[in-house]
């Protein structure tokens, strides 16, 4: 006891405050238990409301003791309940009081409470164990640690409107992983709760429906079971449909809708299923409009914006329904002007929402433009919108930025976009800026956007060059991230297309072959074709094919060998046929196939392949190699006639794809002229 | 011969997939949505229980003692009771389907007048049509809905879908006039009370379900297409609209759905919002330590109505009876009236002085009003209404005649309200609320009377005090009941002359006045020509502060292209240069004053009184 109390003795600020708050706990330590009781219930109506009066008796040392008084089953239940209901009002207070009481082991001691069979206790304790879970700084995976805690919970669950209430609240804020999602399933969470939908308490029904949206949530397997399940012989989903009607409460409206979209996006229901297309998808868009609460319209606009993420329909319903384009337009005016001059109480809340919901409708709008043109169209021409996005770039918040920037890489998936207002607005500047020391989900999405702002088209692609894009492209191809690799390579690929000498030369050397040829061997199937295409807009016009041939050929052929020996796609040989064609357009290096009867067999087996595309490709290598108008097409058609080439061209000239048979009748023409 | 790699094959990045989705799928889609529902409807009447009218019986259509008619009937009826609990059908019977008589000769109607077709050559917009359903839709439904199929788009598919009040021009599409306002098919746009359309919703066509919504609560209209909200497309409507469809061009049909058969959206749903928003105001309703001062809050009501239009003297002597004080102080009620003034008279630029020099900043903070004042100052340059050209023009000198278009103006008459009985449709709400002078006032919107006795009206501020009370009373409700009396009798006008709207008014005008471009003098058409480009400058201004704009980009678009006509009194946009184009302006600059001033920008007695007019429930 003397240890108890030595530590809050060192603490200066004691005043006689703590006097009267040490006055309650010592009541605690009294030898008559009817006397401990009266104090305990002096101590509970002490610290209601009183955040410092809570913190005394913390620092005091008071939890310890109630929860001893709490576990031991010589107390009487009276004295039982009455200690947790003051755990529970001091739960109530910071978030410090939540890490004192945790730190002491709360949590352990409420569960055992609930094996107690008195009601009255078992409400009390979930009452706290309630407080306590929904706090942040509660680690969840303290409800988890004893296997027999969620069954016996469920087994709770028929006791009274207060059980079902607290246990729901406590399942839908300690469920946040695949793994805790498998629990509550396995142990029969769906059917337990089901019917609590239907329950006279709004509490109750409430809490529920949050249940089941947590529990759907990327889950096919919750999903999936969902949509089967009955509650009073309705079904679930109409249920949800039934919540979302508009004279309900909004958080009511909003998490059915939630639910439904999570059903609909594990694959449990149709994206053009009525109760999507004209229920949920209205209710969502409803909740982004600015009658409702700041935090209200983030949800509602983030949920609308994975509801629709996959389904272009369901875009282009969105983008016409109730002004949404227009409406979302508006979450960017905060904090208002008007908010700061007349309510500094409203400008705090704007400030502490801005963010949210800037990051919100930059995601809705990405998702809104993720494949329709016109939509995407209908979004840049939204007020200031380009504007909006170039300065979101750039945001402290990173939600913010990553939002902007998914915002911009769908938008750049128009033409259009990319040759007017990309260029007008120069995002590539921001986006530039974004891409250096950004952490790697920014940086993936920001490589993606780079890729489509460097196409031939795109009228950034010219300054961005300027700016020194290649380095930085070429070490995001030396990343762990395949996406980052991915888009390193790809964004090259497109810089090199139809490209001036020096930048190739730039390329390579920046890249250097070394690390061409490891990515030529990547793991990742999507960074070997990139890259090949990279090799190939390299390989084309016929200087450039002869300088780099000349510097790199030896290397080249001996990538392409491997290749085309390993296992790999046909899209993979292809390609790499296609930079052989190429090869064999150069002057000087069409000799290092001429001179490579391997190669020359290989190619002569592709030509016999049962693929149509690998065929192609080999042939109009062989074409490419006999032209006839070049330097000493004479010996090279003499020494393929000897190898057998000109009968297999004539074999395919009877292909019944026509354009094979096309190409190597061209072919077959050479040697006529 | 080198074959090129073209990039961007991969997944997601530009490409045309989406788009071939969109190709192979559109036109299956209608076609199936046709062929589902172009089976024959249920044939049905318009009239229930309250028996049939005149015009039903003179068109011929009442299979009376038909049972399968009688149960389709009496589904109808009980759906609309259903819809609309608080309608006494024996005072104000609710649209069942179109009215014959009311609608232009260009079309037919037939399935018991639910079904719309048009049979006119459709050669261009002089030989649009439209119907009017048998009655006007009654305050009391709260909300009110209907919907219309398309059943074919025709050649064109220039069919428009709104609400109109009676005597509007019925060899027009909805929306073009006053007092109509129509969504239209070809290019999704609305129109309202405007020749030309602002950008609203998608386009529609053969096999779409449009639903016309009027929240007769908030006074605004939103349509549905095929069960989704678009969102509200007019607000401010005024009361006693017929639901109303116009078509252009051959082989356009629709039909008509107003509650025979269920609606395809969930209208029920939007009521119960509704109806739940009200019992929540009415339940959160403070009432605490205002109980019992009931007196006060009436005062209070009656008090601000008077402030808000600015009727100073009435207001203050209202004050001093009932002992109690006025919200605004004197000189704010003078100032806005003044400034309103000068927007009616077309004297916009002055008023733009007025309001920067009494408040600051409001402008500043209002780029938009702003921007609508600078449009129409020029318009009204053109007009030669404008001071900035005025004073440039000898011919008239600022005493006399000065304001020829301005409807505040023209003389009071006695006998103009007996131009306001014609018109039928006298509404309701007029009556109780406007003291009697103002009446007279209000009809004076009429310019087509001589302008003689005008000349001292505007010699100074102080005298034109009582006057411009009035004057602001009747005109400033721009939406009002009283200014659509004034324009029925434009229509009425109008109507003999076949021609695009504002024709009448100017021809008229014209033949007094001798209209010339801003007045016809060279100086003042300088004058506007420089002002056109600060305004064009203004408007690049806005767009790289704000970005782009479309209404501000239209108005400009209009406002410029009356400079394309030799006679823009009669050309296509010349409707712009009309006064009453002035009211929807003043209103808002109004609204913005008062807004600015910690005021409401709607009187509380006008929004009493629209809930008043909607008995509600029981």
């Amino acid at each position: 006891m003397a240890c108890l109390l030595e530590a809050p003795l060192r603490i200066s600020v004691l005043s006689e405050v703590t006097a009267t708050s040490r006055h309650y706990v010592d009541r605690l330590f009294d030898p008559d238990p009817q006397k401990v009781l009266q104090g305990v219930i002096d101590m509970k109506n002490a610290v209601i409301g009183n955040n410092k009066q809570k913190a005394n008796l913390i620092v005091l040392g008071a939890v310890p003791r109630l929860l001893y008084l709490l576990q031991q089953s010589s107390s009487s239940l009276e004295l039982r309940t009455e200690c947790s209901v003051v755990l529970g009002s001091l739960a109530m207070g910071t978030e410090n009081n939540i890490k004192s009481l945790v730190d002491c082991h709360i949590i352990p001691a409420l569960l055992q409470g609930l094996l107690c069979p008195d009601l009255i206790f078992i409400e009390a304790c979930l009452r706290c164990l309630r407080t306590v879970f929904i706090s942040p700084v509660t680690p969840v995976q303290l409800l988890y640690t004893d296997p027999t805690v969620i069954p016996h919970l469920m087994s709770l669950l028929s006791r009274s409107q207060r059980t079902q209430e607290y246990i729901t609240q406590i399942f839908s804020h300690c469920c946040k992983t695949p793994e805790h999602q498998t629990v509550l399933f396995n142990h029969g969470a769906i059917q337990n709760i089901a019917p609590l939908l239907i329950s006279p308490s709004y509490k109750v029904r409430m809490q529920a429906l949050k249940c089941f949206s947590v529990l759907a949530y990327e889950n096919t397997q919750v999903s999936m079971t969902l949509v089967n399940v009955l509650v009073d012989g309705e079904l679930l989903s109409q249920v949800f449909v039934r919540m979302m009607q508009r004279d309900q409460p909004i958080e009511m409206q909003l998490t059915a809708a939630k639910c439904l979209t999570y059903m609909c996006r594990a694959g449990a229901i149709k994206t053009d299923d009525s109760c999507i297309v004209l229920k949920t998808l209205p209710c969502l868009v409803r909740m982004c409009s600015k009658e409702h609460l700041l935090e209200e319209r983030v949800e509602g606009a983030e949920t609308l914006a994975y509801l629709m993420e996959p389904d272009v329909e369901l875009q282009r319903i969105a983008s016409t329904t109730d002004h949404l384009v227009a409406m979302l337009a508006d979450y960017f005016k905060y904090p208002s002007s008007v908010s700061a001059i007349t309510d500094i109480k409203r400008l705090d809340h704007d400030l502490k929402h801005a963010h949210e919901l800037r990051q919100a409708a930059f995601k809705l709008y990405a998702s809104l433009g993720s494949n329709d043109e016109d939509i995407r169209k209908k979004i840049t021409e939204t007020e200031n919108m380009m504007d909006r996005i170039v300065s979101g770039l750039s945001e402290s918040s990173i939600k913010v930025r990553l939002a902007a920037v998914r915002c911009l890489h769908s938008l750049s998936r128009s033409v259009q976009q990319l040759r007017t207002s990309f260029h007008d607005h120069a995002v590539w500047k921001p986006l530039m800026k974004l891409l250096q020391n950004a952490p790697d989900e920014v940086l993936v999405m920001a490589s993606s956007t780079l890729c489509n702002l460097l196409l031939e088209f795109s009228p950034s692609k010219e300054p961005i060059l300027e700016s020194g894009v290649i380095e930085l492209l070429c070490s995001l191809t030396q990343s762990d991230s395949p996406a980052l690799r991915v888009n390193g390579i790809w964004a090259l690929m497109n810089m090199a297309f139809q490209a001036d000498q020096k930048v190739k030369v730039e390329i390579v050397r920046c890249l250097g072959t070394e690390q061409l040829f490891r990515l030529l061997s990547d793991p990742d199937t999507n960074v070997l074709m990139k890259t090949l295409g990279l090799l190939r807009n390299l390989l084309s016009t016929r200087p450039h094919i002869d300088q780099i041939m000349s510097s790199h050929g030896k290397q080249i052929m001996q990538a392409v060998t491997l290749i085309l020996e390993a296992e790999h796609s046909i899209e993979v040989k292809e390609q790499t046929l296609c930079i052989l064609a190429n090869i064999g357009d150069g002057n000087t290096a069409k000799d290092l196939i001429m001179t490579n009867d391997d190669m020359l067999q290989k190619i002569k087996y592709y030509m016999g392949h049962s693929n149509v595309k690998l065929q192609l490709a080999a042939t109009f290598c062989i074409s490419n190699l006999i032209w006839n108008e070049e330097d000493g097409s004479q010996e090279r058609q003499d020494k393929l006639r000897e190898m057998g080439f000109v009968d297999i061209l004539h074999k395919l000239t009877q292909a019944p794809d026509s354009s094979l048979s096309d190409r190597a009748k061209t072919a077959m023409q050479q040697y006529l002229a | 011969m080198t074959y090129s790699f073209y990039l961007t094959t991969g997944n997601r990045r530009l490409t045309n997939h989406w788009k071939e989705l969109l190709f192979n799928r559109k036109p299956a889609a209608p076609e199936h949505r046709h062929r589902a529902t172009d089976g024959h409807r249920p044939t049905l009447t318009t009239s229930g229980t309250r028996g049939p009218t005149m015009a039903e019986l003179a068109a011929g259509s009442l299979p009376l003692g038909d049972p399968a008619f009688n149960y389709q009937d009496e589904e109808l009826t009980e759906r609309l009771k259903r819809l609309y609990p608080a309608v006494n059908e024996e005072e104000t019977p609710l649209p069942r389907s179109w009215s014959p008589k009311d609608k232009y000769s260009y079309i037919g109607l037939s399935q018991n007048n639910l079904r719309v077709h048009y049979k006119g050559h459709g050669k261009n917009h002089k030989d649009a049509a439209s119907v009017r359903a048998t009655h006007p839709i009654p305050a009391a439904c709260g909300i009110y809905y209907f919907e219309v199929k398309i059943v074919s788009k025709g050649r064109d598919g220039y069919m428009g879908i709104g609400l109109s009040a009676q005597g509007v021009n019925m060899n027009r599409l909805p929306g073009w006039d006053k007092h109509s306002y129509g969504y239209h098919g070809d290019d999704g746009h609305s129109f309202c009370s405007s020749g030309t359309g602002q950008p609203y919703g998608p386009t529609f066509t053969t096999g779409d379900v449009i639903g016309c919504c009027v929240n007769l609560i908030n006074n605004t209209c939103f349509y549905t297409k095929n069960g989704i909200s678009l969102g509200v497309a007019f607000t401010d409507l005024p009361p006693n609209l017929y639901p109303t469809v116009g078509l252009q061009t051959p082989g356009e049909i629709v039909d008509a759905n107003f509650g025979q058969q269920p609606f395809v959206f969930d209208i029920d749903d939007y009521m119960s919002e509704w109806r739940a928003k009200i019992h929540g105001m009415i339940a959160r309703f403070p009432i605490g330590e205002r109980l019992g001062e009931w007196q006060a809050v009436l005062q209070n009501m009656v008090s601000s109505y008077l402030v808000h239009h600015g009727y100073c003297a009435t207001a203050t002597a209202f004050a001093r009876a009932t002992e109690t004080l006025i919200q605004e102080d004197q000189t704010s009620i003078k100032n806005r009236q003044r400034i309103q003034k000068l927007v009616l008279a077309g004297r916009v630029g002055e008023a733009i002085e007025a309001t920067q020099q009494l408040y600051p900043n409001l402008l500043e903070h209002n780029p938009n009003l702003l921007f609508m004042l600078k449009c129409r100052q020029f318009v009204e340059m053109v007009n030669g209404t404008d001071s900035e050209v005025r004073c440039l023009t000898i011919r008239s000198p600022k005493s006399q005649d000065s304001y020829p278009g301005s409807p505040s103006l023209s003389p009071r008459h006695g006998a103009s309200n007996t131009h306001l009985q014609p018109g039928g449709e006298s509404p309701t709400c007029s009556n109780g609320v406007t003291p009697p002078i103002n009446y007279s006032e209000s009809n004076s919107s009429d310019s087509t009377k001589p302008h003689s006795a005008n000349s001292t009206q505007e010699t100074s501020d102080s005298e034109m005090e009582i006057e411009a009370e009035h004057y602001t009373n009747g005109v400033v409700e721009g939406s009002s009941a009283r200014i659509m009396n004034g324009t029925y009798k434009h229509e009425e006008i109008l109507q003999p002359d076949d021609n695009s709207i504002g024709n009448g008014v100017t021809a008229d005008e014209g033949c007094i006045n001798g209209k010339q471009l801003c007045g016809g003098n060279q100086a003042a058409t300088e004058r506007m020509i420089q002002f056109g480009r600060e305004l064009q400058g203004l408007n690049e201004q806005l767009c790289r502060e704000y970005g782009k704009n479309a209404t501000h980009k239209k108005m400009l678009q209009d406002a410029f292209s009356l400079l394309a006509y030799s006679d823009p009194w009669n050309c296509p946009v010349g409707q712009q240069l009309e006064p009453t184009q002035r009211e929807t302006l003043c209103s808002a600059l109004n609204s913005a004053i008062l807004e600015s001033q910690n005021l409401p920008k709607q009187p509380p007695l006008m929004l009493a009184l629209g809930q008043a007019t909607d008995p509600g429930p029981g």
